[in-house]
């Protein structure tokens, strides 16, 4: 089954966006979308080491991944500059470093579209078996780790006051940003990865009455995304990532629409 | 067990000469500070007098960088924090707050909502509640804990005049049920005084303590909020012999239940003081 190219795409992408939409939600409630996209920039830095370094891919990525985010976080305790204007210097330093560095590595082909917007044609039932063994791992640890990481979204003291701690919660959590981030590289590309985890889970809140029926939601809303968008790249020619993003975003548009009678989430308020 | 029967005559929390300093400027310095199973102990000061910063040192979500800060073993806090905000994307109902760091009993839950007086609300939003409700059900989701220390900056915020003493009166029952220490912050000294065991008033260091009557004729005092603060601030001693249902009713202090308040009633608000809650 898993020797058509478009079978394991679809394998794939599925089990991507299962283990995105539980992450995504958290990157959406914290407002981590910059943040997000700030570590899925530094993965093609990542990706250049791991060429000149001979290493797996997926490895490298999630090694530079993390590296990004633990340098975030010194640099936002030095509090010299603000945490937007770091995201934008780390964001774009480490995408661009990336580019240069796989310039110069001229004695190996590298499909930069590939990398950058994702391709179908290169999942591999290695790739494969990363996704579905990292993926049930990511999700493993976040259902673990979900009672103090939702405190903690809620109110950073109250979960360390009543002995969550909410900053280990915090650093597994990016441990977790990285390795979706190292797995959903091929899928959708580097440069759509975030989307992929906001837009889903923002389709899903809609529909959900508690978090972890935003997570349910979300998960579905992505998988959605994945089958539409990879049937409509097979069919109209067009690069697969930014296809299930488009895919998503119709998601998105649609649980937007009110219905008849119904009163729609989004007339709540800001109130708190 | 043994452990914690042993430890209750100790103090709950105990700051010795307890001291937070951030970019080179000492927020709160020299504060002793007690408090024992029963007791209220309150915190006042002007803004910016390092009230936030003594009761988050004291509960451990800041350490100290001097003196020092002894807790009793495994104490179980209760916090609710000065500012909570909910990003409206998180779907987060009263019920699913409540069981927000601990898993919980339906019964143990509807018990605090209703203790709280927000049992219609368990279903609700949090991001739809009035500034008191959502109060309410951040001190029903931390005394559903049962907590050792019960720990409150500025409870009765954003709270109309009526609602907040029936939040004091609720923060008091807590403790009369419970024997739970309670330390609070106060941004009036009126009000709580009352029921107040120990005032520390706060200024960058204890400026004065004692008890309520004592902290209000202090010069400290005095000085620091005007000499017009002890007459223009009574203190405000009251007794409640009753309390009102949710359904109109009237529940008397021997436990019994009855349709008015008339002919019981020291003093009248019964009117007002529901109206004006439902209204908000």
């Amino acid at each position: 089954m898993l020797d058509d190219f478009f079978t394991r795409a679809m394998v794939a992408g599925v089990g991507l966006a299962l283990t995105a939409g539980p992450l995504g939600c958290f990157v959406v409630w914290r407002r981590m979308a910059y943040f997000g996209d700030t570590m899925a920039h530094s993965a093609l830095l990542g990706v250049a080491l791991a060429f000149l370094f001979q290493i797996n891919l997926m490895a490298g990525v999630f090694i530079v991944a993390t590296l990004a985010s633990v340098a975030l976080l010194f640099l936002q305790r030095r509090g010299a500059l603000s945490t937007d204007a770091l995201l934008g210097i780390l964001s774009h330093s480490t995408l661009a470093l990336g580019l240069v560095m796989v310039a110069f590595m001229s004695w190996i082909r590298i499909d930069l579209m590939g990398f950058l917007f994702g391709d179908i044609l290169a999942v591999s039932r290695f790739d494969i078996a990363m996704i579905y063994g990292g993926g049930a791992l990511v999700l493993g640890v976040l259902a673990w780790l979900w009672r103090p990481l939702l405190a903690a979204t809620v109110n950073t003291e109250i979960a360390e006051a009543e002995g969550l701690r909410p900053e280990r919660a915090r650093f597994v959590f990016m441990l977790l940003m990285a390795a979706v981030i190292a797995i959903a590289m091929k899928i959708v590309g580097i440069l759509l990865i975030t989307s992929l985890l906001i837009i889903p889970a923002a389709a899903g809140r809609r529909f959900a009455a508690t978090p972890e029926g935003m997570a349910i939601a979300a998960s579905l809303a992505g998988v959605l995304a994945v089958v539409g968008g990879l049937s409509a790249s097979l069919s109209f020619d067009t690069p697969s990532g930014p296809s299930i993003v488009v895919v998503a975003l119709v998601l998105f548009l649609l649980s937007l629409v009110r219905l008849p009678e119904g009163r729609g989430t989004g007339e709540t308020g800001e109130t708190s | 067990m043994l452990q914690s029967t042993a430890g209750s005559a100790g103090p709950l929390v105990e700051m010795k000469n307890a001291g937070v300093r951030r970019s080179g400027r000492w927020l709160v310095r020299g504060v002793d500070l007690t408090v024992r199973r029963g007791e209220i102990v309150t915190l006042i000061g002007p803004n910016g007098s390092g009230k936030s910063t003594t009761v988050k040192t004291a509960i451990g979500v800041i350490a100290p960088d001097e003196g020092t800060v002894r807790r009793e073993p495994a104490l179980k806090v209760g916090y609710v924090p000065q500012k909570v905000s909910v990003d409206w994307t998180l779907p987060l109902s009263v019920e699913r707050l409540m069981r927000l760091t601990g898993p919980l009993t339906r019964g143990k839950m509807d018990e605090a909502l209703q203790a709280a007086g927000i049992a219609h609300l368990a279903g609700a939003e949090v991001q739809t509640l009035s500034g008191g409700e959502f109060q309410r059900a951040l001190l029903a989701r931390a005394l559903v804990r049962e907590p050792d220390l019960l720990v409150l900056d500025e409870p009765v915020q954003g709270v109309d005049f009526s609602g907040e003493i029936a939040l004091y009166q609720l923060i008091r029952e807590i403790r009369d049920r419970t024997g739970c220490g309670i330390l609070l912050i106060s941004h009036d000294l009126h009000v709580v005084m009352a029921e107040t065991d120990t005032v520390i008033c706060l200024n960058g260091h204890v400026c004065c303590r004692g008890t309520p009557e004592n902290v209000l004729k202090s010069p400290e005092y005095v000085r620091l909020f005007g000499a017009r603060a002890g007459d223009t601030l009574a203190i405000y001693h009251h007794h409640h012999d009753h309390t009102h249902l949710p359904d109109g009713r009237v529940r008397l202090t021997d436990g019994t239940v009855a349709e008015h308040c008339e002919e019981h009633h020291a003093h009248d608000h019964a009117g007002g003081a529901k109206e004006e809650r439902d209204a908000g």
